[in-house]
């Protein structure tokens, strides 16, 4: 069995985020990835992240991305790709299958940084070729340079949908138009006046009916609906696309805590079920850490704040950073948080992330 | 469908250009790049018809979670094609329900 | 009444009225001058820490919205491609004959050339008429943002904000 001092599942921002800190430190780390690239959801990310300058404001995704393979180099954390994390169970242990193998591994402590899966809402039709998830239409065009198709409903006016719809636009499809079920714009006011000035309109209250077309996708009917969600009769709308975007939320990837013991309960605010976790993002399984989007979905900008903050406390817990110091920067790190975590946006998390704070007092 | 030149990511780095098969007809595509992005650059949408019903599926996710986009390629059904890395000479067949059986599954009886 | 901008995506004229990004007709009547359509308390502040005149405040709370003070602004641009939202343009209403130009962030392919003529769009992507480029940026620090500065009759100055390429 190969040991490690930490092992960290997941690349993403926040796993990468939490191995730097850590190797930084003086901690031996690995991390596992089950693609065969690293940096997670980063490299689709084109836009120029919010913030401030120490989030790394103005800067792409992607770029923000590479930084941190660089870093990862710098401080000899070792990424294995395609590296599937089969189960955690007693003591730290793990099965990961690599390649094609199984291997049986043991980490003091351990980061699931496993981020999100897309949520889904069913309609007639929504099998269909052509009905795909935003983060499908991210990938085609970001990393594949392929257009999703040439029209583009989108459904969903969160971040994600108002996002991924301007980077449709800028793939050079058409997007014919944002619709939501609820009452107003999910997303950054920002975002939607960006694609609302290249013409795309927005429908609120608005809910998709059916998805028309026998092999693939020729079409859509959108309704209203009232106050309590129910669709308006006679209020439907036609549009002719080859291309509906689902973008509705997304929910985190805990299959991993839950096997391995950690109590979970449920926050909408921050996704639906999820790990409780304390300041220094343990769960109730002690040694098991989580960051990211497995930990209550944000952003990649306080998914790294979370993996710094989980690396710090794996570094102080291994000795490798005394009391004073480790309070020192998890301060600072918290500080920085509390920044994006402000805001109409950005309150209503800040408030959940006490409440499971609250249930569970850190360590130190 | 190609993005010939993005605005951001300007021109994408991509493989040999190479020629597969799909269904009989043959196609072009980059080595490396996944199946299914090879495939839509070719307008090709449906990848399989369910077992039950004989509905027509394609790619949903595009990062090898949902298996909506298997197919069968080289003869080896629910290959998930979009994380699956083209190479010249594949033989990609739309896939029929579960696919074929394998030799080893087939009842003799 | 107009639906706002949590309906539309676009914000009208009337909300960006009181807005503290906005600078006086005064102001804009003397030459190029930042305008900040930014009236959501996001956590962002790139506007301030690019702004080397100083005329861009956000403050310790970085969900604070950005203030202009338009005496300030050396029309430097550099707010206008570093702010992550596109929110920022620069507009000139000093020429003479009627004519403005506004400058706008414009991230799509293909780019028009100086000199064509284009369509001026508003906020809802409605077309406004016919402008002309007379301007386009694009350098390494844009990071892939280029600015397009269009001229427009001065009545379009604060409606112009996006533009259509012809053909």
């Amino acid at each position: 069995m190969l040991r490690y001092e930490m092992i960290c599942v997941g690349a993403g921002p926040a796993g990468l985020a939490a191995a730097i800190e850590a190797a930084k430190n003086g901690v031996q780390v690995v991390v596992f990835d089950e693609n065969d690239r690293p940096g997670g959801q980063l490299f689709k990310q084109i836009h120029k992240f919010f913030g401030s300058r120490e989030h790394r404001a103005k800067e792409r995704g992607f770029n923000i991305g590479q930084a941190f393979l660089d870093q990862a180099r710098e401080t000899g954390v070792e990424v294995t790709l395609n590296a599937v994390v089969l189960g955690i169970y007693e003591n730290g242990a793990m099965n990961v299958m690599i390649g094609d193998q199984v291997k049986q591994v043991r980490a003091q402590k351990i980061v699931v940084a496993t981020g999100a899966a897309e949520n889904m809402v069913p309609f007639p039709g929504w099998t269909l070729p052509g009905v795909i998830g935003a983060g499908a239409a991210q990938t085609m065009a970001n990393i594949h340079g392929i257009r999703p198709g040439n029209k583009i409903l989108m459904v969903g006016s969160g971040n994600v949908g108002i996002i991924v719809g301007y980077q449709m636009l800028q793939a050079g499809s058409r997007v014919a138009a944002i619709i939501d079920a609820a009452p107003k714009i999910g997303g950054y006011a920002v975002h939607a006046a960006k694609v609302a000035r290249a013409g795309v309109p927005f429908l609120m209250s608005h809910t998709i009916k059916q998805a028309h077309g026998k092999e693939c996708v020729t079409g859509a009917t959108v309704i209203q609906v009232d106050s309590s969600w129910q669709p308006v009769a006679g209020t439907e709308k036609e549009f002719e696309v080859d291309t509906i975007c689902i973008a509705v939320g997304l929910n985190p990837t805990t299959q991993l805590l839950g096997m391995a013991g950690c109590k979970m309960t449920h926050v909408p605010t921050l996704g639906g079920r999820i790990p409780v976790h304390d300041l220094d993002q343990e769960t109730t399984v002690k040694g098991i850490y989580v960051a990211g989007d497995v930990s209550g979905i944000e952003e990649a900008s306080t998914a790294i704040i979370e993996g710094r903050i989980a690396g710090l406390a794996i570094a102080h817990r291994l000795g490798y950073m005394d009391d004073g110091t480790f309070r020192k920067e998890r301060e600072k790190q918290s500080q920085s948080m509390k920044g994006l975590r402000s805001g109409s946006h950005g309150e209503r998390r800040a408030k959940a992330k006490e409440y499971l704070n609250a249930i569970m007092p850190a360590a130190i | 469908m190609r993005i010939e030149d993005h605005p951001v990511l300007g021109k994408f780095e991509k493989g040999q250009k190479v020629r597969f098969s799909f269904d009989g007809k043959s196609l072009e595509g980059f080595e490396g790049e996944p199946i299914a992005i090879a495939l839509r650059s070719n307008g090709v949408l449906i990848h399989r018809y369910t077992a039950r019903r004989n509905e027509p599926r394609g790619v949903f996710c595009a990062i090898g979670r949902c298996t909506d986009c298997i197919m069968v390629v080289n003869g080896q059904p629910n290959i998930r094609t979009c994380v699956e890395p083209l190479k010249a000479d594949m033989v990609v067949e739309t896939q029929q329900g579960r696919g074929p059986a394998k030799e080893s599954e087939v009842s003799h009886a | 009444m107009t639906p706002d901008s949590s309906l539309t995506g676009f914000l009208t004229e009337e909300e960006l009225k009181e807005g503290p990004g906005i600078p006086s007709a005064a102001r804009r009547g003397k030459g190029p001058v930042a305008v900040i359509e930014c009236l959501e308390d996001i956590p962002c502040n790139p506007c301030e820490s690019s702004c080397k005149a100083g005329a861009i405040v956000v403050g310790e709370d970085i969900t604070q919205l950005p203030h202009l003070d338009g005496d300030k602004c050396i029309a430097c641009n550099t707010c206008v491609h570093n702010c992550p939202g596109q929110a920022i343009f620069m507009v000139d209403e000093s020429l003479p004959g009627g004519r403005a130009t506004v400058m706008m962030p414009y991230e799509y392919r293909p780019l028009p050339a100086e000199g064509d003529g284009v369509i001026a769009l508003d906020r809802a992507g409605q077309v406004l008429g016919d402008a002309t480029v007379i301007k386009i940026r694009q350098t390494r620090r844009m990071d892939r943002t280029a600015t397009i500065t269009i001229e427009v009759p001065k009545k379009w100055s604060m409606r112009a904000r996006a533009i259509r390429l012809k053909t």
